[in-house]
């Protein structure tokens, strides 16, 4: 990590580059774990069973799929947000972070945390998948461990508060420069939106795990968790939308179409993304039928500013295709410049989002739910989204990112576009025959070659699955391949950083209410209280902590 | 606000279809809930799922015939199988489950039907549906339960009927 000096335009940013370099590191050596384990599950799907030769490292089945599902949606994301929005909120305010102290500190917190909850997760002692349900019970270390990676993102947080605090000292009545902008609504929607897992993990399962207390409660747990969980995803997909908002239209050779309706996107993600966990609960007894509905009409409420996102960011990406000679309704698509593999990524990401979208909307729509809740489709909508909407995007990101930080060119363009395609292609089959088997009553999270109700039909698509998951696998190493390549033997020196791109209608036309906080976030408050309010009082009102905590692995 | 400029008017022709979008799905939602009749699972009060044994109805496990074409099939969800887990009823039959966990969160889904539930440990759960055709259907629980989810299933086994030939079904 010593590679960064003045010289490469760290300049002031010295700090921010390596404790970016830190995160990303562990960003991704969780996603290695994440894609081999993940290689097993969609191999068992296909009816090769190879846990009895892989003990005693992954134990069995589900053991490995908790380890997929911790390392690759709470750590790989976690961290590389934490690395990635920092990073930019210092690029676009042109200053350091507020504390380069506090930026390690909270490093090596998150890092800490990961450890603690990593020694029971790899050592079977935790094997309770990434939703961790209780009255199913872990050992102790791995709830302490997870809630201090919590806490650290917290500290992020206030970092970037008081980088901004800073800034606006000296830029009275300024626009937030819109990715510092984006950076700080990510972190405040998540900031708020993590309160029910803290909830969860300090009032219920931490004192439960310890023995402190007997029991637990099923549902008020499922409740706190879902209170996070749903704007999780956003937490997630946020920073992807910040990379297609403020560096995609650049990339692509264009302006940003709308920088204001940009701004009003994140917005509304900031207000709605929250009180509207209830749509994961829609089969869950004890929640009333009209509470359920009012989050599902909240959660097409957020489907608004993701289709915001889609006309901006097409209609930019429209914008570099004719800027480069493109015409016709759809032949400009074509003049984008695809031998990029960060744009690659990227757009390849966006296309198969539309699919991810359209079954988020399934999902939403209660009555169809019932068809598809907790089966293989799930799976398979989870791996569009998370999978490669975002994990694309960040791939992508770290095409230009990692040769930034390391001061070393890409070890080679055109690995990194044969892994872009190769994702996608993989997972149209993977996420299709998922899909495909949610649909013929498939279970998800089960494991599948020794299931004693495994039905004719489901055969050709869980060999399909197990196709797709290998060519998704096979991605995956190349991009490794590259990733430590490019650290370590790649001889140029790195091309300049992507720079913000430009919008047609500008920040100066968005309304100064935007960057007003506290009215935002007090809005926040509001629409969670009141979503939120009636049914968890009513439930803190009936429950009692009986569930004793069991270990049924 | 500006002028209305080329952007702005391409910005409101976009706003309004994405605005329109959702909110038909919500209608859609409203006339399937209340026009159709889909319903979601609610509020059915709770059980100590540590006393099962002694709470009726889950302290006798059963399949209950509550008039010809009405059955309640009183159901507990344990680590790894229902108790109980083979159901007769005949083709036509409505058939409500009242079902809850022992230890830890397992669901209840029958698959090509709307029975789709969590069973939560300390949570009553409530929901009918109706079998028109005769057959096999599975019992699947689908949410992970342990080492040995992949073996709890169980089988409704709905036979045809002559007093229902009449066709009353879909």
């Amino acid at each position: 990590m010593a590679t960064v000096s003045a010289a490469t335009g760290a300049g002031d940013f010295r700090t921010e580059y390596q404790v970016t370099q830190a995160y990303l590191i562990v960003a991704l050596v969780a996603l290695f774990g994440g894609v081999v384990t993940g290689l097993f599950q969609g191999l068992d799907n296909a009816g090769i069973n190879l846990y009895p030769r892989l003990a005693p490292v992954v134990q069995s089945y589900y053991h490995g799929l908790t380890m997929h599902g911790v390392l690759n949606v709470l750590v790989y994301t976690t961290f590389f947000i934490s690395g990635f929005l920092p990073f930019m909120t210092a690029r676009a305010l042109k200053r350091p972070l507020a504390s380069g102290k506090l930026a390690w500190g909270t490093f090596w917190l998150m890092l800490a945390g990961l450890v603690l909850a990593a020694i029971p997760l790899v050592g079977n002692q935790a094997t309770v998948l990434f939703t961790f349900y209780p009255p199913m019970q872990a050992h102790w270390a791995f709830y302490v461990g997870l809630t201090l990676v919590v806490v650290g993102t917290w500290l992020v947080t206030l970092n970037l508060a008081l980088t901004y605090r800073a800034w606006r000292r000296s830029h009275r009545g300024e626009p937030t420069p819109l990715a510092a902008f984006m950076s700080l609504v990510t972190f405040a929607m998540w900031t708020i939106a993590s309160l029910g897992i803290a909830a969860e993990m300090l009032f219920l399962v931490i004192p439960w795990s310890l023995g402190l207390v007997a029991g637990t409660d099923a549902l008020l747990a499922r409740v706190l968790f879902w209170f996070t969980g749903h704007p999780i995803v956003y937490f997630w997909l946020l920073p992807a939308y910040l990379s297609w908002y403020t560096l995609v239209p650049r990339q692509a050779g264009g302006k940003l179409y709308s920088d204001p309706l940009a701004r009003v996107s994140f917005i509304i993600f900031l207000v709605f993304s929250t009180p509207l966990g209830f749509h994961h609960q829609y089969a869950d007894p004890g929640i009333g039928e009209g509470w359920k509905f009012v989050h599902a009409f909240l959660t097409f409420t957020v489907f608004f500013p993701s289709l915001m996102t889609f006309f901006n960011v097409v209609a930019s990406l429209e914008s570099g295709g004719r800027a480069r000679g493109g015409r016709g309704w759809v032949s400009w698509f074509f003049k984008l410049p695809w031998g990029d593999p960060s744009l690659a990524c990227q757009i390849l990401a966006m296309l198969t989002f539309t699919f991810g979208g359209i079954g988020g909307l399934i999902n939403a729509s209660a009555d169809l739910d019932l068809v598809v809740h907790n089966t293989a489709w799930i799976a398979g909508h989870l791996h569009l989204t998370v999978g490669t909407a975002v994990a694309l995007t960040y791939m992508g990101i770290t095409y230009w990112l990692v040769p930034v930080l390391w001061n070393r060119a890409l070890w080679s363009r055109g690995l990194a576009l044969a892994q872009a395609w190769l994702w996608v292609f993989g997972m149209l089959i993977f996420s299709y025959s998922l899909h495909t088997l949610g649909l013929l009553g498939m279970p998800r999270r089960t494991m599948m070659s020794e299931a004693t109700f495994l039905q004719p039909e489901w055969k050709t698509y869980l060999t399909m699955v197990g196709i797709g998951g290998a060519i998704l696998f096979l991605s995956a190493l190349l991009y490794f391949l590259n990733m430590v390549l490019t650290m370590t033997v790649s001889k140029q020196p790195a091309p300049a950083m992507p720079e913000f791109a430009e919008a047609i209608s500008g920040p100066a036309e968005a309304p100064a209410i935007l960057d007003r906080w506290p009215v935002w976030l007090g809005m926040s408050a509001a629409l969670i209280l009141f979503a939120y309010g009636p049914p968890i009082y009513q439930l803190l009102r009936t429950t009692s902590l009986n569930n004793p905590g069991l270990r049924v692995w | 606000m500006k002028t209305p400029s080329k952007i702005y008017l391409y910005e409101l022709f976009w706003i309004l279809p994405s605005l329109a979008i959702p909110v038909g799905m919500i209608a859609a939602l409203l006339v399937t809930s209340f026009g159709a009749n889909i319903h979601l699972p609610g509020l059915e009060g709770r059980v100590d799922p540590t006393k099962l044994e002694s709470t009726p109805p889950f302290d006798k496990p059963v399949v209950v015939q509550l008039s010809p074409d009405r059955y309640e099939v009183h159901m507990v969800g344990e680590t790894w199988s229902f108790d109980p887990s083979e159901i007769r009823v005949p083709a036509g039959a409505e058939v409500t489950f009242v079902a809850t966990s022992r230890d830890v969160v397992h669901g209840l889904f029958i698959p090509y039907t709307h029975t789709n539930v969590m069973l939560l440990p300390g949570q009553i759960s409530r929901v009918t549906t109706r079998f028109d055709k005769p057959g096999t259907y599975l019992l699947l629980c689908h949410e992970y339960c342990g080492i040995g989810h992949h073996t709890m299933s169980g089988t409704i086994l709905v036979e045809a009927s002559p007093n229902n030939s009449s066709g009353e079904g879909k």
